[in-house]
């Protein structure tokens, strides 16, 4: 596909004009450009917040709230990220609780997936629809349903780690189902018949050819899955009980008496997840060159 | 179109082995499947059950169950403006998010070349951080001493004492960006399939680019649009944060008050029923847009 891209674009270049008359290439330029600018100016759009984020992560705390504006210059809050009572808490339940979902959610959806690709069997239509209502049901809908399930057996002891953990799941699931199959779907089965073909049993076709075929998908859809449930706050706020995760520790403090360290924190996650996404991009080039 | 295409390829592969994999294929299915009628499909009953509590009752001394099916007509009655807000609030996020996220994906796909990884890299970046977190700072920065006010203000947009905090424009801004992503994603997926030499041929037919988009690239692009407005709408709909963070009460969507008649008044009755008419309404408005859209398969 991206060769199909840089030939287009090669012929558009040998294509262009020389400049004869310098407003009009340029307007050219411009209309051949155009989308893209527009494009570009989205994304800086986006990362706006991002970037109020890392400068109020060096913000003086103040007497007034946090959010409102930039007092002076300090590495103080970088420095003392657990200060605030409860914070590192929350974030070790919040990690807890989606590394949890992540793995459930990832292999029952991946399980799942292939038995939608590959097998085919009645009620087929019906499973895809049952995987497909979480994800038009509003966040809110499957909080308070949860909630109200768990009120009426009798479980409200139990709201915490067991109730999140199940509803993250839940939330993520379709999702990891949704990914996979279009990984599995795009797949060359002739591949694992070439394999079979080679004497492979289904379980080492299974382990050495579709497997490792399916892989990228099935990592984005954890991904996916991990930082669905890592930022959650909706389903969270219902089923949480007592216990309190980063996404319901930022909304317990919001506004009064802010505390500046969740900017740093907040730095700290973007930070981390562009290496991961960065890594995993050149991990991705290098093996695609390895295989030329 | 290219989902009915996959199919076709792999059926002859299921065809052929069905015999043999007709059992397992299940086996896959049930740990999810059992996952699903326990957290969403048993609640979800559950759920139509406290609709239809006595309203009178209360969380602490329990509810009496009488099928009181006029907890539906007392919810419409209080409710509708706000189901209304919502819907309305939710689908201009999804309009501008679709004007926003269109051109954004159409870059990535046909005019990034080399830069595409990186692109697609840069649109989900800045969703890694906490979604509060970024809310908040909207909040800064649309306040009435923040940057956009002053220049909406000096270019006078905004009447000097206009405020965009605290208004529906604050609100419905904060749905767009918190869902901007689900909306490109979907696109650059389906832009991505499109076969370039199609779009050639409408040149090569002397189509002009604008005839050519609109005729060819556009319908091609379908279920991205599709599938993106839908992953906007469904949120944005019962999203309550953006209403709680960006406005003020006379904003509140539906999503604010079931969270409150659940959380706060404890109206368990009350908070069930609106909930289902959402999720009904929701459900309904999904179906038709994609029977309508001709887009069937992607459920």
């Amino acid at each position: 596909m991206t060769a199909t891209v840089h030939r287009d674009q090669q012929a558009e270049k040998r294509e262009t004009p020389m400049p004869q008359a310098p407003r009009r290439s340029a307007m050219r330029w411009l209309a051949d450009h155009l989308v893209l600018i527009v494009g570009i100016l989205v994304l800086v759009y986006t990362f706006v917040p991002i970037g109020y984020i890392f400068a109020l992560s060096f913000n003086q705390p103040s007497a007034r709230s946090a959010t409102a504006q930039f007092e002076g210059f300090t590495w103080s809050n970088w420095t003392s990220i657990c200060e605030p009572e409860g914070l590192c808490e929350s974030l070790r339940l919040s990690v807890t609780v989606s590394l949890t979902a992540t793995v459930l959610a990832t292999t029952l959806g991946t399980l799942m997936a292939f038995a939608l690709v590959r097998h085919s069997f009645r009620g087929r239509s019906a499973s895809n629809l049952v995987i497909f209502l979480p994800l038009a049901t509003p966040e809110v809908v499957m909080g308070s349903s949860l909630l109200a399930m768990f009120v009426s057996l009798g479980l409200d002891g139990l709201l915490g780690f067991l109730t999140l953990v199940a509803a993250h799941v839940l939330f993520c699931l379709s999702f990891v189902v949704v990914t996979v199959k279009a990984r599995l779907a795009g797949m060359d089965t002739r591949l694992e018949q070439a394999a079979m073909d080679l004497y492979a049993n289904e379980w080492q076709t299974f382990r050495l050819v579709t497997l490792p075929l399916a892989m990228p998908g099935i990592l984005a859809a954890a991904m996916l899955a991990f930082s669905l449930s890592f930022d959650d706050f909706i389903v969270s706020n219902f089923t949480a009980g007592q216990s309190v995760t980063f996404p319901l520790f930022i909304y317990g403090s919001k506004l009064k008496e802010f505390p500046p360290q969740l900017f740093v924190v907040g730095t700290i996650m973007f930070l981390i997840s562009f290496v991961f996404v960065i890594a995993g991009e050149v991990w991705r080039r290098r093996r695609v060159a390895a295989l030329r | 179109m290219t989902a009915r295409a996959t199919t076709t390829d792999s059926d002859p592969v299921v065809d052929g082995e069905t015999s043999k994999r007709r059992g397992r294929g299940w086996l896959l299915l049930v740990p999810g499947m059992l996952w699903l009628a326990a957290f969403f499909l048993f609640p979800t009953v559950q759920l139509f059950f406290t609709s239809l509590y006595d309203p009178s009752g209360s969380y602490e001394q329990g509810y009496a169950m009488t099928w009181q099916f006029s907890n539906y007509v007392d919810a419409v009655r209080d409710t509708w403006n706000l189901f209304a807000r919502s819907f309305l609030y939710a689908g201009t996020a999804t309009v501008i998010c679709l004007a926003l996220g269109y051109p954004l994906a159409y870059a990535i796909a046909f005019k990034a070349g080399r830069w595409k990884n990186v692109m697609l890299v840069l649109v989900i970046a800045p969703f890694f951080t906490s979604f509060l977190l970024r809310t908040l700072s909207w909040r800064t920065i649309l306040s009435d001493q923040g940057p956009v006010t002053d220049v909406l203000q000096t270019i006078a947009i905004l009447p000097e004492d206009g405020r965009l905090l605290a208004t529906p424009v604050a609100v419905i801004a904060g749905l767009v960006y918190n869902f901007l992503p689900f909306m490109t994603l979907p696109l650059y997926a389906s832009l991505d399939k499109v076969d370039h030499r199609l779009i050639e041929a409408a040149g090569d037919l002397y189509a002009s680019p604008v005839r050519g988009f609109r005729r060819v690239t556009f319908p091609l692009s379908m279920p991205g649009v599709v599938s993106g407005t839908l992953l906007t709408f469904i949120p944005a709909s019962g999203d309550y944060i953006n209403a709680e963070l960006l406005g003020t009460p006379n904003q509140y969507m539906v999503g604010n008050r079931i969270q409150s008649a659940f959380l706060t008044e404890r109206n368990y009755p009350l908070a069930a029923s609106l909930s289902l008419i959402l999720m009904a309404i929701v459900v309904v408005m999904v179906v038709i847009y994609v029977r309508r859209a001709g887009t069937e398969e992607l459920l």
